[in-house]
This record gives structure tokens, sequence and C-alpha cells, in this order.
């Protein structure tokens, strides 16, 4: 009598169908996340060389001078340059944003460029950078510019000859947001241009490549001398931004896959006890066979052990094919090749499945070894104990701790553990009392399907509760999400502008104002822009070291885009102190974020030159109202005599486009935001990313279904015994299956409802707390949510009932004595 | 007074009390019982007599609130329950008025669910002869919920004599058949209980099915009637 022989015939039963199927999906969602995560994780170790394009990087917003530049040089390391800035490409009348990098001819140090001679051609492994004269751009410049290889774009002042289009730069892999095509050029070509100057957001690279411990000295080295505004990046601190929005995703995602472990973990509960239910009168027999307690708990123990095991490995075949679908939705985010996942996912998978298994099966199961015999003869004996929350005690928090650990931090962890449980627990509440309610309604023909509403109040309620939760989850994704975007298209007030105009020099300032008042733009405003480090704040020297939050170090350490005004912008509101003529404005967020008071000194460093002024007012910005906005504002006096360059932002109805290219060509050294595409391209990263999630969310939705099926079954034995009796006191086939309709629509009823007013307070919140937007209440989602209850409830009910109904009374009654 | 070596059961002065509502119920008392090998004894008394309870104890399935039960010279109450499971294994076989097979095994299956449970190998061929032996050699894989009442019974039958039990223990066998299966099934079980010189303590209401037996015990208010 073994473990396996008894698998094989329960499994023959039907008795564990659905407990396996909660372990495989739990598995697959789990392993799905993980197997891609490893792969992603796997390129960034292998691409880290080739992401850096070196062993060790130093960027500086500024042109490298002093020590750096001279150890690196001195050290005998493989070294090459770069810059790297936005700017406009041009060609014939068209113009298009460009991400230039300009390079010399050793770079890149690690990694290869291709190029290929022609769009859609193949490709091939480049032996170094462009030459002098030439440039090298990405496939979607050739098609905005129509500048094949062979013919000639405009930067700047220069004219270049398009020499190779480029297929991959092993920079820029692993790239989110991309809305400027590459253009690689030649360092020496770059005085020419005339682009570099002021006001230009440049950044200054310098590479370095070697043996390991070559590079660990020059590390050494370095980074004592490394000023404000400079950084050093080796493989493990390279391209943080990319680990920081990778990892952030992957949280996200685990977290996702971890709701359907969860919701298994509920359908195995409901599944394990009828297990135990139906099985005590048959260990009861074999008590009085010869069983020992050890033996039953044994045989019953290894049942399960051998189904999660097999169903776990099921489960990760899945996840194994499963995250190839993932990446897909992911394809142009993570532009890299991926190399196959490794095993240690799977291993994953399976301690979800174990701690599944432990946590949520063994406890009911333990119940079968303490049968008594007796029952054989006294059937009240060793009734199946009620299910007490605390026996799964152990599950969830084993769970609760998982959810946390992926969380990754333990406030959004306790955050999503505690809001997932609360809203569990208020689902159930409010499907309870809304049941009960609903049972008391007197209509006649309806009234017994209604009652039994109360008769199942429990187990109709973790139904309810359980539908509701998958289908608020559902919502939110689709509809709320829609909703969410198009409150935030209206909200842009229809004059926002759509085009930001950078790099205008002082002395072009005139011709740009007359073109763009020739052109029908004379409200756009040019503010003046000058660029300024904080050095020291009440005569105190700041750093980076001094704040601990991320945000805050970032704010500090970069540059500030100053500006001078003789009065407040209109669309900025005064929420502090006095507007001055010789104080500082500052924006009242970062002035928190920073720790800066009204009467604060801050020092400015511009280009080596300092200057001071005190903190004389707060100013609230409309950062959605896309017009410029500007964290400091100082006195004219003091920052009018620093070199300024001027920014703009306005709209540009589409019959005027045309012009700007007028404009670009005129003055080649602007750039020229398109901000409509930029919104798009974020649009875009986020669709892909809610692709992703929804994909992985089915299999939460697939285990809610479970939970649902199980609950439902649960009650099925009840239910056929009900069924027979009313057919013994002459109720007809028809009548009980009216009575059976009536009540699952008021379930699904119930079920969708809740989903709704679910989705809709969740949507409210997130539009006013987060957003800030005004969400109109959706017509949609009213109808969609009770639908989509009823339908899914239905569907569940038409599979159990059809047993339920076909019983033959007699045969019930007989089997339940 | 025999040895209690030769009697294959003795009770001495078995009492039952449960405790019920606000007080005690005195289910059984002083029962003195001695079953000798190959005896066949009925146990008879109205419907709340505490028969199954009698039998219950005498299998060791419950305990008693006082005196003992020896089952081949075994104190039963001495042992644990596991070892008293064990002991049910070896040497008792059972039969109940539900049947009480098990619905995911077949036929076969279920007859040979006590000799895989003590590791015999042969299991399946002794249980495919003994439903044979019981006229259902055509039903072996047929699940309970396709045999008739009669029929599950004679599988519980052939389950209860394929370990050829010492001691077979029946509670009312036949008390959810008709008459005509039922008449049917006691036939059967007297046979095997020649065949193997089984001894047989049977439970039953039924005092003609009491009179097949060699010896009768009637209950009455807890105690046995002189």
């Amino acid at each position: 009598m073994t473990s396996l022989r008894m698998l094989r015939r329960d499994w023959r039963a039907g008795e564990l169908r659905v407990l396996a199927a909660a372990l495989v999906i739990a598995v697959a969602s789990v392993t799905t996340v993980g197997f891609f995560a490893d792969r992603v994780s796997q390129a960034l170790v292998r691409d880290a060389h080739q992401l850096l394009g070196a062993d060790l990087v130093l960027v500086a917003d500024h042109p490298w001078s002093g020590k750096v530049p001279e150890l690196l040089r001195s050290s005998g390391a493989r070294h090459a340059e770069a810059l790297n800035f936005i700017s406009m490409a041009l060609r014939g009348g068209k113009n298009q944003l460009a991400g230039v990098k300009a390079v010399t001819s050793k770079y890149p140090l690690r990694g290869r460029l291709r190029t290929a001679v022609a769009l859609g051609a193949s490709d091939a492994a480049a032996e170094r950078g462009p030459d002098p004269g030439t440039v090298w751009i990405e496939e979607r410049m050739v098609t905005a510019l129509d500048a094949p290889v062979g013919s000639t774009i405009r930067l700047g002042r220069s004219e270049l000859r398009v020499a190779a289009i480029l297929t991959l730069e092993p920079e820029r892999t692993a790239n989110f947001f991309n809305i400027a095509p590459r253009v690689l050029m030649n360092l020496a070509d770059i005085p020419a241009t005339g682009l570099v100057q002021t006001g230009s957001r440049v950044s200054y690279y310098l590479y370095a490549a070697g043996e390991p411990d070559f590079i660990a000295a020059l590390e050494k080295n370095i980074r004592p001398a490394l000023a404000r505004g400079e950084r050093l990046d080796t493989l493990e601190s390279g391209r943080p931004e990319i680990r920081a929005a990778i990892e952030r995703a992957q949280r996200f995602l685990s977290l996702t896959a971890l709701l359907a472990a969860i919701l298994a973990g509920v359908a195995i509960a409901l599944g394990t006890r009828r297990f135990v239910e139906r099985h005590l009168d048959g260990c009861a027999v074999m008590r009085c066979l010869g069983a020992t307690q050890a033996r039953l708990l044994a045989l019953h123990a290894g049942e399960f052990l051998v189904l999660g095991t097999l169903a776990c490995a099921v489960g990760a075949l899945i996840g194994y094919g499963a995250q190839a679908a993932v990446g897909a939705a992911l394809a142009d985010l993570i532009r890299a090749e991926l190399p196959r996942p490794g095993p240690w996912p799977a291993l994953q998978g399976f301690l979800v499945g174990l701690v599944l298994l432990l946590g949520f099966a063994l406890p009911p199961l333990l119940q079968l070894k303490d049968v008594p015999a007796l029952r054989v003869i006294r059937r009240e004996s060793g009734a199946p104990r009620g299910g007490a929350l605390a026996a799964y005690a152990s599950g969830f928090v084993a769970l609760g701790a998982l959810l946390v650990w992926q969380a990754g931090d333990l406030k959004l962890g306790a955050y999503v553990v505690g809001g997932f449980a609360a809203a569990v627990l208020v689902f159930f509440a409010i499907a309870w009392a809304v049941l009960n309610g609903l049972s008391r309604v007197r209509i006649r023909r309806l009234r017994y399907g209604l009652a039994n509403l109360r008769r199942h109040a429990r187990g109709n309620a973790v139904q309810v509760a359980s539908l509701a939760l998958g289908l608020t989850a559902v919502l939110l994704l689709t509809f709320t999400r829609n909703d969410l975007v198009e409150a935030w298209r209206r909200a842009a007030p229809p004059d926002a502008p759509n085009r930001f105009l950078l790099g205008v020099q002082r002395d072009q300032l005139d011709g740009v104002k007359q073109f763009l008042a020739k052109n029908g733009l004379r409200e756009a405003e040019l503010y003046p822009m000058v660029r300024g480090r904080v050095v020291a704040v009440n005569r105190g020297a700041v750093n980076e070291a001094d704040y601990s939050e991320e945000r805050a170090r970032r704010l500090i350490e970069r540059e500030f885009n100053l500006s001078y005004m003789d009065a407040m912008p209109a669309h900025n509101t005064l929420a502090a102190g006095r507007w001055t003529a010789d104080g500082l404005s500052v924006e009242e967020g970062i002035a928190e974020r920073l720790g800066w008071k009204l009467g604060d000194e801050l020092t400015f460093n511009i280009g080596g030159e300092t200057f001071s002024a005190p903190i004389s007012s707060l100013r609230r910005l409309r950062w959605d109202s896309m017009k410029v906005n500007f964290f400091v504002i100082a006195p004219p006096a003091v920052l009018g005599k620093f070199p300024t360059s001027y920014i703009s932002a306005f709209r540009v109805p589409p019959e005027r486009e045309g012009a700007l290219n007028q404009l670009a060509t005129e003055f080649p050294n602007l750039t020229l935001v398109d901000v409509g595409a930029a919104l798009k391209q974020a649009q875009d990263v986020a669709d892909q990313l809610i692709a992703a999630v929804q994909f992985i969310f089915l299999f939460a939705l697939g285990a809610g279904l479970l939970v649902l099926y199980s609950a439902l079954v649960a009650t099925e034995d009840e239910r056929r015994r009900e069924a027979a009796v009313m057919r013994v006191y002459g109720a007809s086939r028809a009548q009980v299956a009216r009575a059976q309709r009536v009540e699952f629509l008021a379930m699904g009823l119930t079920a969708g409802l809740l989903a709704t007013v679910g989705a809709g307070v969740i949507g409210q919140l997130l539009a006013r707390r987060v957003f800030e937007l005004d969400l109109p209440p959706s017509v949609a989602l009213l109808v969609a949510g009770p639908l989509a209850g009823l339908a899914l409830l239905s569907l569940n009910a038409w599979l159990s009932s059809r047993k339920v109904l076909r019983a033959s009374p007699a045969l019930t009654l007989r089997e339940s004595a | 007074m025999q040895s209690q070596k030769k009697n294959v059961l003795i009770a001495s002065g078995i009492g039952k009390v449960v405790k019920s509502g606000s007080g005690e119920l005195v289910i059984l008392r002083d029962i003195d019982l001695a079953v000798t090998p190959g005896e066949a004894v009925a146990v008879v008394g109205a419907s709340g007599s505490g028969k199954s309870t009698l039998l219950a104890l005498l299998a060791g399935l419950d305990t008693p609130t006082s005196g003992t039960v020896h089952i081949d010279g075994q104190d039963l109450f001495q042992l644990d329950e596991d070892r008293r499971a064990e002991l049910r294994g070896r040497m008792l076989g059972f039969v109940f008025q539900s049947f009480q097979l098990l619905p995911a095994l077949t036929a076969l299956e279920n007859v040979a669910l006590p000799l895989e449970l003590s590791g015999d190998e042969n299991a399946e061929e002794r249980a495919r002869q003994m439903l044979v032996r019981v006229g259902l050699g055509e039903r072996l894989q047929h699940y309970p919920k396709h045999l008739s009442g009669g029929e599950q019974q004679r599988v519980a039958l052939a389950r209860a004599f394929v370990v050829r039990p010492k001691l077979l223990l029946a509670d009312e066998p036949t008390g959810s058949l008709d008459g005509q299966s039922g008449a049917a099934v006691i036939t059967l079980l007297f046979e095997l209980n020649r065949e193997q010189g089984t001894t047989l303590i049977l439970v039953t209401h039924d005092e003609a099915l009491a009179a097949r037996c060699v010896r009768t015990v009637r209950l009455i208010g807890g105690r046995i009637a002189a």
C-alpha cells in the first residue's frame, strides 16, 4: 500500500484536480517572473562591460580638467573620451532631435559597435568609431531625415557625411527612454559644429580599460580626487539608472506573481479540507483494518508530496514557456538578446510550492491521522474540525514573508500584505452582509433561492469576496487605467505648449524673437537660463553626502537651471515670503526636500565664480501646465552677468509646424523638443510594462477562479443533499434549478457590483491623491463589473450544478445516511 | 469456567457511561461475555439497548469506563491505540450496516486493502479469488457506486474474510438491505464462517437472524438479560 497507489486512485476519482491546478498556477506564476528576471540579470552581468563600454567610466557635467584626467593618462591604461548631448540634426527641410555622441577613435574599449550599409542590410562589427567628417546614424534617423548612407546631414554649423547606419551600440542596449535616435560622430569634429556652448547640457566621458587589478588600483586613486558633478562608474555600480529601473520592474512583477500564490494557497486549503471530509470515513475503516495513525499520516502526506512535486514540475515547465511571452511584451525596453534562463528560478518555484503545501494542505491533512476508528459505528465521532484560520496561520505568515522579501522593502511589503488582507476582509464582510440582506427580500418566486443565500452564507461570501477581488484588479488594469489616461489628457490645458526650445544664445535672442513673432508665436516667452551648482548653505559647505534620501542626493549633486526675471511668472503662486529684488525664490517642494527655509543663504558656483543670496520667497508651481518652470529664480542684478542661454515653451498649431523647420535651419544650434512625441514615448513604455503585469496577472486571475470553484465545490455535497430533499418533497427539477439560479445570480451581481465599487474607489483615490486629476464616474465600469461577475459565477455554477441536479434523490439521501 | 487461553474473546465487567446534558447516561453495565473458537454469537436488543456500543468495545474501537476485554489472551486496553489497530488488522474482520467501502477504490482494490496494509505481496491475487468466491468475479473493476446494496455487502464480506480473521464482528449486516439480498448475504456469511472456522459475533435486531446463531445474548437496559 503505497502513497503512489493512493495518489493514482484519488486522482482517478477526480479528487485532487483542483489542488494540483492551484499548485501548478502558483508555481507557474512565480517561475515565469523568476525565469525572466534571471535572464535579465544574466544579461546585465554579461553585458556589464558593454553597458559601460569600458571597465571604468568617469562622467562629469563639465569638461574634465585637473587631477583626474592626469591620473588616467599617466596610468598607462587604454583610454577613450566622449561627449554626449542632445541636438538637432537637419537635412533638406527636415529636422530631428538627435542624441549626439562624439567619440575618440579607440571607443568603445569593451564591446563592439555594429553597422550596416543600408536599411535592412545585414550588419557587421565595426573595428573602431566613425572617422572625422563622417557620422554613423541610427535607423530611425535615416528614416526621419531621409538620409541614406552617402548623404550628408547638418549638425550645428557642420555638414557631415553619413558613412554607415548604426545598428548596435552596446551602451544603449537597455535604454528605457529613447526619444532621440543616436548620431555617432568623431570628437575632433565638435569644435566646428559650434554646438557645445552656453547652456548646452553636455556629459563628458572618460573611459578606461585594463586588467582587473589594474583597474581596481586606478579606481582607488581616482575616487578621492573626484569633485562635485563628477562620478565614477564600474561594473558593480555602472548604469545605476538601468539597474534601478529593471529592479523596480522585477519587484513589481514578482509581487503580482506572489498574489497568484496567495490565492492558490486559499484554493489549496479549501480543496484539502474537502479531501479530508471525504476521506474521514475511509480512514476510519483503515483504522479498523489495521492502519496505525502514523501509517495513515505517512500515506496521505506522501500522496500530497508526490502530487506536489509533480505539480511543481509542471508549473515550472509552464513558467519556462510563459516567460518568453513576458520577454516579448517588454522587447522594446530590453533591447538585448537575453541568454537562456538558469535553473534557480525553478527551485524558487518549488520552494513556493512547498510553502503552500506545508502551510495550507498539511494542517487539514493532520486531521486524518486523528480519525477514531469508532467513526465506523458512530458517525458523529471524528467529525471534521472547522476551518480554524489559526491552523493556516503559518501558511499565511510564510507567504506574507515571501511577499515582503520580494517587495524588497519592509514598508512596501507591509502595505501590499496589509492592503490585500484588508481588502479580503472588507470584501468578505460586505459580501456576507449584502447576501444576508438579500436573503430577506420577500419576492415569492425568488424566495427559496434567496433564502439559500443565508443558509450558505459563509461559503457564498468566500466566493463572492474572491471573485470581487479578482474582478477589481481586472477592472483597475483595464477600464480605470484608460479612464485615468483620458482624464490626464483632458486635464492638460488646450493651449499647453507642445514644443520646448533650448539653447538660444544671447546674440540670437532678437533673431529668434522676430522669427517667433513673424510666425504667430508672439506670446512665447524666452527665459534666461544659467547653470549653477549649490556649494554652501548658510556659509556651510554642502555635499551629496549630507543627504540620505536618494532624490535629495541627486538634486544637490546636479547643476541647477537658474533663471532671473523682474517679476514672478504668471503661472507660479507665492507660497511664503515676499518676492524681492535681491533674494532667491525657491520652489517649495525642493526647499522641503533639501531642508531649506526662508532666510537661508544659498551659495552658488557658476563656472568657478560664486555668489550668495538669501531665500526670500517660496513658490508653488504647476508642473503639468507644461510651461517653463524653474526651481530657483535669482535676482537679475546678480545673475545677469553670467553666460546665459534662453529657453522657451510654446504651442505650435499643426499648420505652422513647417515654419519650425525654418527656425532649425536658420539657427542650427538650437534644440527643439517635441513634447508630444516624448509623452507618447513615455506612454508606450508604461503600456509595455502594464502589458507584462497584465500577463502575470492572468495567473492570479486563474488562481482566483480556482478559489471560486473550490468554494463552490465545498458546498456541493450540501447542495446535493438539499436538492434531494426538495425533490423528495415534490419540487421539480426545474424548480430546484431555478432556486439555484437565483442564488447564483444574486452572488454574481453582488460580486460584480463590489468589484465596480472597489475599482471606482481605488480609481478615485489614485486620481485625486496621486495624480491630482478629476475622474468622472465611469458608466462602462458600472456595466462591466456586474456583467463580468455574473458571467464568471454563472460559468462556475453551471460547471458544478450539473452534477448536483443530475443526482437521483434516493441515491443521494442514502449515501449521506 | 473455561480457561482464558481457549476463548477467543473474554469480556469482564464491561461498563460504559457517557456524559449527556446535565448528568450521566449509563449505556452498559456489568457485561460479561466469553466466546469460544468457532462459535457464532448473536447480540440482540431493541434499538438504543447498547448493542453497537458493545460491539465497538469488544473490537477495541472505543474504551470502556470499566472492565476488560481479552482477545486471544491479549488485554486489549493495555495496548495503545496504534497497537490495537495492528491487532485488529491481524485478527479481526468487520462487516458494517453501511458497507463502508472506499468509494474511490474498485471492488478488487477494496478487498485487497487490508492485505496491502499488512504488506502482503499477493494482495491482488488473493482479493480476486475472494471476490470470485462471493460471486462477484465479473465485477472486479466496478466502483461501489455501480454496485447494488447486496453486491456492496458481498464485497465487504470478501474484504472481511480475505485476511482469514480469527474473529468476525458484524454490526447489523442486513440493516440496509431488502429481504432477498439480505438473506443471500447472511447465507454467504455463514458459509464463509464455516469454511474458515471463524468466530462470529453478530449484532442485530432481527430475531430470525439471531436464531441462526448458536448462542444469543440479549441486552435489555444495558445489561445482559438472564
